[in-house]
Formats: structure tokens, C-alpha cells, sequence
């Protein structure tokens, strides 16, 4: 029997404001433990929250690149839990008139078809601090500098049906969410978490079956494992001729398992209730169209002119857009340099190799584009062969700037002199009687091997289209 | 110069002549409260001396060099406890915050601190603000000035006794339900709720946001005037305060008393079964001073008062018990001993630190908010609240204001109220107002026979908060009752 798998998503991120949603305490990452507090984002008595206009902009913004409906009339209800990081023991969210409705993003899969992802609604809200657990375990302390950021959250309907569709989805917003610049959206830090709703029915059948929770996941490769655990999950249970429990799981990433938490019977009542301490909000026409006139060139646009005007292939320009940093490099170097295509080859291939080999994300990219630029006109110019290029490249990419100086003081210009190839060759020939008997008796194989040695002797800066014109010539001589 | 029976304006004037000294006046009212509070109980905290002194020689220096000209300069006033005093324990009368010490200042509190007004200390009151008796405090109840037997009022019962029993002049309070109104009338003072908004709310510990004000309390309208002036107008730290040309002009200013031509209905809902004779009566009377003066009186009715009790107590309590959510001993304040968990420590602070009374409204608030009733009471009691607003503006496109009692009857004895829901019931005058976020004075208008005083109350439209103290005022230009003063045995 075939079983179809149903997701949909919750995405939580954070608004890179640099105020709190309420009060205006900065919401920078990493600061000492409750250096970041006021009486209003630690909810003591008597204290107010005001709206912090920037949230509102920076939250339409989003709404308008994930296609949405703008709410003209919308407002804050107060979500009501107990629990140490939530100061006020509610949250202030938006259930009732949330402030985004009915958008969708086009998602292009592997398979090259696309696949439309409706999005239910956007709301915005507030984060909660953070607990610290003694490493002994014998108590618990409380950062409240996370209180009180201000948050969007982006609900999905549930109209994926892989990993891969959820993976695609969550990177699509977030490229459009760092275009914007309204988030950036560092999943490790949490400004970006995903929940993960998923059921299970039988292939085709029209009903849903019961969906599980797993609550803020917080890489691709989380999200990518904790669905296909979860799918497989729901389906043993259901082979089984089981019943899937509705509940909410915590997934750990560590033991590669999804666990219980709690279940709809021991569901919280949150009592949302429209909060009397911020009167209802009303987004002005002229200040929805204002920010739409201002929206960026996001990742697909840029991918189809970087087809059209740098003769990129759709695959290259999609994987060089789909960052926007990188994106950004990219046209910067491009500008400047001699060949387009050049400049994303090495992106693609040497770049992308030292990010991954590194573990580095592109925020941290240090390339300069002149000095990239420049590279590459090294290249294309046959100053360099690429022997020699990929270690220049990694000059570049450590930030270097003299690419000339770099070049010239590790002696890594291209010997394209006649004289000094040939001496080589002659060398390498005489040397080597029995690879030349054998290319003689027709192994070509014999031919790479002499270029090899030839290329050696030039300490691996000869210019290989002479060094195997030469050797041609001289092994069809004798 | 005594505290006892001089208004803030009087005293101000006296202090920028140089007549008066702002010590001498800060030592006055300190000596009033050390010989009165010992049997009113109506302060939790008093200020240092010597921190009043120090203050004291500041404000001078203020007036003495031309920085300090508000006609308010110098005078002690009393806050009530629920409202925050930087560095001045605030607790709410509660034992949830017995020990809590705010780092900062209501708006309220600030703006007349920047007038040059000296915090002289914190008024007892119903614990949390829920009450109407001021017996619910956790520092033990307020005795009513006129007759110690008998109770204040509440919530704002501490301001209201402090100011009849002759402490202080002048005091800030807070009111959701009739909290200032109420005890200004058992206690034969002027209270004031003003319109929604007028005065920020940042700082006043919240009990129901929609409906809380904080206002003033004095012994006549013409104080009630300068402390709004003081006050009032747009905080960009509360979202709800307004930011309209009607809170820009001088309410003092506009005191002219003429108020020839003013449409003033009786709502004849509050004359009826159930409304004292005595307390009908002397507003009445009241009326009839107003048509001396040239306004038209005419009989109009509320229909909805029926529905207002109801309303009121579900958003209340409802607001309240989420407001109240946050006092869960993790932060400040109160923190149970031995709790061996989270919700364990939630649980017992919870139980421990709060009243009966508060513990009952944040349940019933839990109640009406909880999913599957939420539609059937809180989304109910909204559309009645709409329903009074509208109703409200009908009425007042006919009548510039609406005059009827505080209260069904004056104040009655410590413990003589013991049916809740009667309680709740006496508060169907004052609370129609906070659910229509209008303004409405209380003013005294003479005693009944027990001898114990009767408070008027004047209804206005949203923002009249001018025209309505403007009434009062007139009423007070040719009665006495506010300068009445109570006598130790007095009342029988």
C-alpha cells in the first residue's frame, strides 16, 4: 500500500528591528544575560507596550514578497501560558485579525516542475527569553534580552508532500525574508525555526489523516529528518493497523527521534483574548503601497536577467540568487571582470568548496569583488594557468587584494615562452624512452603522461595548450 | 497653616507668595497623618522625613528662583498604592507585592512631580483595586473619617479618608468600576474618572486596561482642575492615551461657572426602588441648584442598566485575569517558600499571595475567557458594552450630561455588606461610565440622615471633561457640603 505524506509549516522568524516589538530596548544577539531589559519587555507592573512602527514595516514588507493580503484592520491578542520566559505569562500574537491572509510562493522542485505552497496567514508577535539550566543541573536562570523581539509568524496550508518540498519552501522565504532585509534569518541562532505539521493517508484518499507537531527545528537538515522520521513513523503505526496520536512531539536532533510532549487532551487553553493595552491597528493604503513600490529584485527575477544578461545557465544563476550575499557578489565581481561566466565558475566550483570545507555561511564571505575581478582576469588573460588559479582563488577568497602582487611574488605566472617549454620537452622526452615507444605504438594514455612531467618540470606554471602543442610536434618529428 | 482644611490651589498660591514654606507644609501634613492614620489606617507607606525635607528644599529652590510657577508647586500629595513611585514601594495592598519597589514612575506621577507636587506617600486600598469597601487590602482595612465604624469605599477608600479625615489636600487614584467616585462619595470629597485616555495609564498597575483610569481626588473642583492640568494629555508610553485638542486647553481655566442653558437629564432608573431616600433626595437637590442656575433639568431614562453589572464583571475580570497572570514569583515581588517545581512554585505563590477576593475575579475571569464560553460571556459582554456606548451617544446628543447618584446608599458599616453580589450590584452607577470610557465627576451633596454624606454624581459625553467639571464647579459656588469637615463621634 502507498501512503502520501502531508506537511505543512510553521515559520518563526525574527525581525531584524533594531528596537524590541514594544519598547525600545536593541534586540542584538549575544549580549550579557538581561542587559538588554526594560520594565515593559520584562512586563512589570503598570508598564505599556507600544508598537514599534519599524516591526509593522518590516512585517508588511514581508507579507507583500510572499504574495499576501495586507489587513487593513488588524490587532494584538494576548496568548496565555505559564511558563518562567514568558514575563507577562501571555504573549502578545495575533489570532483573530492577524495582519497577513492568502499568499503562496511558486516553489521550482529537482524535478524541474514548480509546485504552488498557499500560505494561510502571517502574524506578528513577540519572542519569549530564554532559560539556562545550571550545568549541574540544580537551577534554572532566566535571560529575558530575547523578550519581547519581534516576531513573524508565516503559516503554511498543507500542501507539501516531501522533505524536499519543505526544505524548498523554508529556503525559499528565507531568501526572500534576507532580500528584503527584514530578517537574517540565522537558523542557528533561532531568528529562523520552523514547525513541522505532518499526517499520513493512504495514497490518493481524500481524508487527512491525524497530524503530529514538532516544534522549532531549527536547520534544513533538522527539518529533512525529523519528516522522514516522523513520516515513517505514522506509517509503521498505520501498517500496524494502528492509530496515529494527535500530539505535540519535540525532535531531537542529537538521537535523530521525534518524543512525545503532550498530547490534544492535555492541550494548553491559551484564552486568547483581543489585548486591551493596544488599540486596534489600521495599516494605511498609502503606507502598503509605499513599501510595495520599494520591494526588491528577489532571488528568481535576479536568476532570469543573470540568465539573460551574463549567459548563466538557469541551474548556475539559481544556485548563485538563491543567497543573497552570494547573489550580490557575484554582480559586484561581475561588473568589474572580463567574463561573467568565469567569475560564476569559480563561485560554483572553488568558492562554494572552500564555504562547505570551512562550514562557513556566506555572511562570513571576505572576497572582494575587485580584487575577484581581477583574479579572473588573470585567468582569462593566460597570466595564470589553473593550476596556479586555485591557489590565487584562495588568496582572493581570504580577502587578499593584490592579486598582481600575489602572482607575482609566489612566482605563479604562466611560462608561455617557447624556449623554456621546449627545453622541457626535450628533457622530459629524452628522459622517458619508453612512454614515448608506447604512445609511438598508439597509447594515448602515454601522452597525458609526458604532458604531466613536462608540466612538472615547469614547476606547474606552463601553459598547457603550448606544452601540448609542443610535445606533439616534437613526438611526431622524430 | 493647616493641612486640614485648605486646598491644594490655597496652599500653592501661599507657597509662591512666600507666605507659607514648602517644608512647613510637607511637616503639616506629616504631623496630620501621624495623628490621624493610627485610626483611619488609609496610608501603607509614608515617606521619610528627612526625604520629604530634602524634596521640600528643592521645590523651594524651584519657586524661590521662577523654574517652578504651577499653581501646585509644594503641595504633598498622596498616591495610591496601586500606582508606581520610582523607588517608593508600590504594592497594590496585596502581599504579592508587599515587598515590590518600582525603578520607575507612573506618567501621572511624573508629570505632577515636574510641577513641582511632592510625593508625600501611598494610600491604602482594596487589594488590587478590587473592591468597593477598602476592606480587601492586605494592610488591613480603612476606617471612614465621618464614622469609624462605617467603611470608606473602595477601591480608593486610603485617598478618600486621608483627604475627609484632614491628612492631605489632594490625591491620585485610579478607577475602573467607580474606585474614585465611589469613596469620594462616602467620604463627602470631589473624585474625578476622566474621559478614557485623558491621563496616561502607564504605571497604574493594571487591573481591566479597557476600563482603568487613574484621576484625581481633592476637596473641591477646582483642585480636581489644576491636577488634570497637571496631567493630562497624550504618553507615548501608553497607546491608548489621546492625543486631541479638547485635552490641550486649561480645564481650571474653563472654570467659569456659568453654565446657563446646559441640558442635564435624570435618568429615572436612578431614582427608583432600591436608591435610598435620603441619597435621592439630596441629589435631587442638587438638580434643583442646577436649574437655579440656569440649566435645563428633564427626567431621561438608562434602560440598560440592567446589563451593565453583568458586562462589567465578565471584561473586568477577565482583563484582570490576565493583567494579573504576570504575578507568578519569579520576577518580584512575593515567592512562596518550598516549592519543589515550576508549577508548584506558580501554584502556592499564587494561593498565598493573593486575597479571596482577587483569587475570585482571576477565576472567574479564567472562566469567561476559556475555550467553548469565551463567545457565550466575553464576546457577549462586549456587544453589550457596544450597545451602552451607543446608547450613551443617543443620550447625549439630546443633554450636554446626565446627573444621578454615586451610589444606591451612603457608606455602609465594616461588614455589613456580606452578600457579594450585592456589592457588585451598588457599583451599577459609576461602572456604566468606564464601560463608555466617559467623564463623570463625584461631588459632595449633603448628608442623610445618618449624617453621613451623599455624592453626586455629573455624567459627561467623551472628552467633555471640561464641561463636566465645569458643572461641578457651579454646584460648588453656592454650597457648602465640600467644606464640611468631620468631627471625631460626629455621626451617630
Amino acid at each position: 500500500m502507498s501512503w502520501d505524506i502531508v506537511i505543512g509549516l510553521e515559520v518563526h522568524v525574527e525581525l531584524s528591528t533594531r528596537s524590541k516589538i514594544f519598547c525600545g530596548c536593541p534586540t542584538d544577539f549575544g549580549a550579557a544575560p538581561n542587559t538588554q531589559c526594560c520594565p515593559i519587555c520584562i512586563g512589570m507592573p503598570g508598564a505599556l507596550p507600544v508598537l514599534n512602527e519599524k516591526v509593522l514595516e518590516y512585517a508588511v514588507k514581508a507579507g507583500l514578497a510572499l504574495d499576501c493580503e495586507i489587513q487593513r484592520n488588524n490587532q494584538f491578542d494576548r496568548k496565555h501560558y505559564f511558563y518562567p520566559d514568558l514575563p507577562k505569562a501571555y504573549q502578545n500574537s495575533q489570532l483573530y485579525l492577524p495582519y497577513c491572509k492568502d499568499g503562496h510562493v511558486d516553489l521550482t522542485l529537482s524535478s524541474g516542475e514548480t509546485k504552488r505552497i498557499r500560505i494561510r496567514g502571517i502574524h506578528m508577535e513577540e519572542d519569549a527569553g530564554k532559560l539556562i539550566h545550571s550545568p549541574a543541573g540544580d537551577c534554572t536562570y532566566l535571560d529575558y534580552n530575547r523578550g519581547c523581539v519581534p516576531l513573524i509568524e508565516i503559516v503554511s496550508q498543507p500542501d507539501m508532500c516531501s522533505a524536499e518540498e519543505a526544505v524548498a519552501y523554508v529556503s525559499h522565504i528565507k531568501s526572500t525574508l534576507e532580500y528584503l532585509e527584514v530578517s537574517d534569518c540565522q537558523m542557528q541562532e533561532g531568528s529562523l525555526r520552523a514547525d513541522v505539521n505532518l499526517s499520513v493517508k493512504p495514497g490518493g484518499s481524500e481524508e487527512l489523516g491525524t497530524r503530529t507537531e514538532m516544534k522549532n527545528l531549527n536547520s534544513f537538515r533538522a527539518i529533512e529528518r525529523a519528516i522522514a522520521f516522523e513520516a515513517e513513523r505514522h506509517i509503521a503505526i498505520l501498517e500496524d493497523g494502528g492509530a496515529v496520536k494527535q500530539e505535540t512531539r519535540r525532535w531531537d536532533d542529537n538521537k535523530g527521534q521525534s518524543f512525545a510532549m503532550r498530547s490534544k487532551e492535555n492541550a494548553q487553553d491559551y484564552r486568547y483574548f483581543p489585548d486591551p493595552d493596544l488599540p486596534p491597528l489600521v495599516v494605511e493604503d498609502a503606507f502598503i503601497e509605499r513599501l510595495r513600490a520599494n520591494l526588491p529584485e528577489f532571488a528568481a527575477a535576479k536568476a532570469a536577467r543573470f540568465v539573460a544578461e551574463c549567459g548563466l545557465n538557469p541551474t548556475d544563476a539559481a544556485t548563485i540568487t538563491a543567497d543573497k550575499t552570494i547573489a550580490a557578489l557575484f554582480e559586484d565581481t561581475a561588473a568589474l571582470a572580463k567574463s561573467a561566466k568565469e567569475v560564476s565558475a569559480w563561485m560554483l566550483g572553488d568558492m562554494m568548496y572552500h564555504m562547505s570545507d570551512r562550514g562557513m555561511d556566506s555572511g562570513a564571505l571576505q572576497i572582494k569583488p575587485a580584487a575577484f575581478a581581477a583574479f579572473v582576469g588573470a585567468v582569462t588573460d593566460g597570466q595564470i594557468n589553473r593550476t596556479a588559479g586555485k591557489k590565487v582563488f584562495e588568496y582572493v577568497f581570504d580577502g587578499g587584494d593584490d592579486v598582481a602582487g600575489y602572482i607575482a611574488e609566489h612566482g605563479l605566472l604562466q611560462i608561455s615562452d617557447d624556449g623554456a617549454i621546449g627545453a622541457a620537452v626535450d628533457k622530459v622526452l629524452a628522459a622517458n624512452e619508453k612512454a614515448v615507444a608506447e604512445y609511438r605504438e598508439g597509447k594515448t594514455k602515454a601522452f597525458g603522461f609526458l604532458v604531466g612531467q613536462v608540466m612538472k618540470d615547469l614547476q606547474g606554471k606552463g601553459n598547457p595548450g603550448q606544452i601540448n602543442a609542443m610535445l606533439k610536434e616534437k613526438l611526431e618529428e622524430v | 497653616m493647616r493641612i486640614e482644611n485648605i486646598t491644594a490651589l490655597e496652599l500653592g498660591q501661599k507657597m509662591q507668595s512666600g507666605e507659607v514654606a514648602v517644608a512647613d507644609a510637607v511637616t503639616s501634613a506629616l504631623d496630620a497623618i501621624a495623628s490621624q492614620d493610627g485610626r483611619l489606617n488609609a496610608f501603607i507607606t509614608v515617606c521619610e522625613r528627612e526625604d520629604l525635607l530634602a524634596r521640600a528644599a528643592e521645590v523651594q529652590a524651584g519657586i524661590k528662583n521662577g523654574t517652578l510657577t504651577s499653581p501646585l508647586a509644594g503641595v504633598p500629595i498622596a498616591i495610591k498604592d496601586n500606582i508606581c513611585t520610582k523607588g517608593l514601594r508600590t504594592t497594590a495592598a496585596s502581599k504579592m507585592l508587599h515587598n515590590f519597589t518600582p525603578p520607575y514612575s507612573a506618567t501621572a506621577v511624573e508629570r505632577l512631580e515636574a510641577a513641582g507636587m511632592i510625593v508625600i506617600g501611598k494610600l491604602n486600598m482594596d487589594e488590587f483595586a478590587m473592591g468597593s469597601s477598602s476592606e480587601t487590602s492586605y494592610f488591613g482595612p480603612v476606617k471612614n473619617p465621618w464614622d469609624l465604624k462605617r467603611v470608606p469605599g473602595g477601591s480608593s477608600g486610603g485617598g478618600a479618608a486621608a483627604i475627609a479625615g484632614g491628612e492631605i489636600c489632594v490625591a491620585l487614584c485610579s478607577d475602573t468600576g467607580g474606585s474614585i467616585r465611589q469613596p469620594a462619595s462616602h467620604c463627602g470629597v470631589v473624585g474625578f474618572k476622566p474621559t478614557y485616555g485623558v491621563v496616561s495609564r502607564y504605571g497604574g498597575i493594571g487591573y481591566a486596561s479597557s476600563l482603568d483610569q487613574i484621576g484625581p481626588m481633592a476637596r473641591d473642583v477646582a483642585d480636581i482642575a489644576a491636577l488634570m492640568d497637571a496631567m493630562k494629555g497624550k504618553d507615548p508610553l501608553d497607546s491608548t492615551s489621546l492625543d486631541v485638542a479638547e485635552t490641550r486647553e486649561s480645564y481650571l481655566a474653563g472654570l467659569t461657572g456659568d453654565i446657563k442653558g446646559k441640558r442635564i437629564g435624570l435618568p429615572k432608573e436612578c431614582f427608583g426602588d432600591g436608591v435610598d431616600a435620603g441619597v435621592k433626595k439630596r441629589v435631587l437637590e442638587a438638580a434643583d441648584i442646577l436649574a437655579a442656575q440656569g440649566a435645563v433639568i428633564a427626567e431621561i431614562s438608562m434602560p440598560f442598566l440592567d446589563y451593565v453589572i453583568p458586562a462589567y464583571y465578565v471584561i473586568a475580570t477577565a482583563e484582570a485575569s490576565s493583567n494579573l497572570a504576570r504575578f507568578d514569583g519569579v520576577k518580584y515581588g512575593y515567592r512562596a517558600e518550598g516549592a519543589a517545581s515550576v508549577e508548584s512554585l506558580y501554584r502556592k505563590t499564587r494561593s498565598e499571595g493573593f486575597g479571596a477576593e482577587v483569587i475570585k475575579r482571576i477565576l472567574l475571569g479564567t472562566f469567561v475567557l476559556s475555550s467553548g464560553y469565551y463567545d457565550a460571556y466575553y464576546n457577549k459582554a462586549l456587544k453589550v458594552r457596544g450597545l451602552i456606548k451607543q446608547q450613551f451617544d443617543a443620550l447625549f446628543e439630546a443633554y450636554d450630561a446626565i446627573l444621578c447618584p454615586n451610589a444606591p446608599y451612603t457608606a455602609p458599616l465594616v461588614g455589613e455588606e456580606t452578600d457579594a453580589l450585592q456589592r457588585y450590584l451598588s457599583d451599577i452607577f459609576t461602572a456604566s461610565v468606564n464601560l463608555a470610557g466617559l467623564p463623570a465627576l463625584s461631588l459632595p451633596c449633603g448628608f442623610d440622615t445618618k449624617g453621613m454624606p451623599v455624592g453626586a454624581q455629573i455624567i459627561g459625553k467623551p472628552l467633555a471633561d471640561g464641561a463636566v467639571l465645569n458643572l461641578g464647579y457651579a454646584l460648588q459656588q453656592v454650597t457648602d457640603y465640600h467644606k464640611q469637615i468631620p468631627r471625631e463621634g460626629a455621626a451617630v
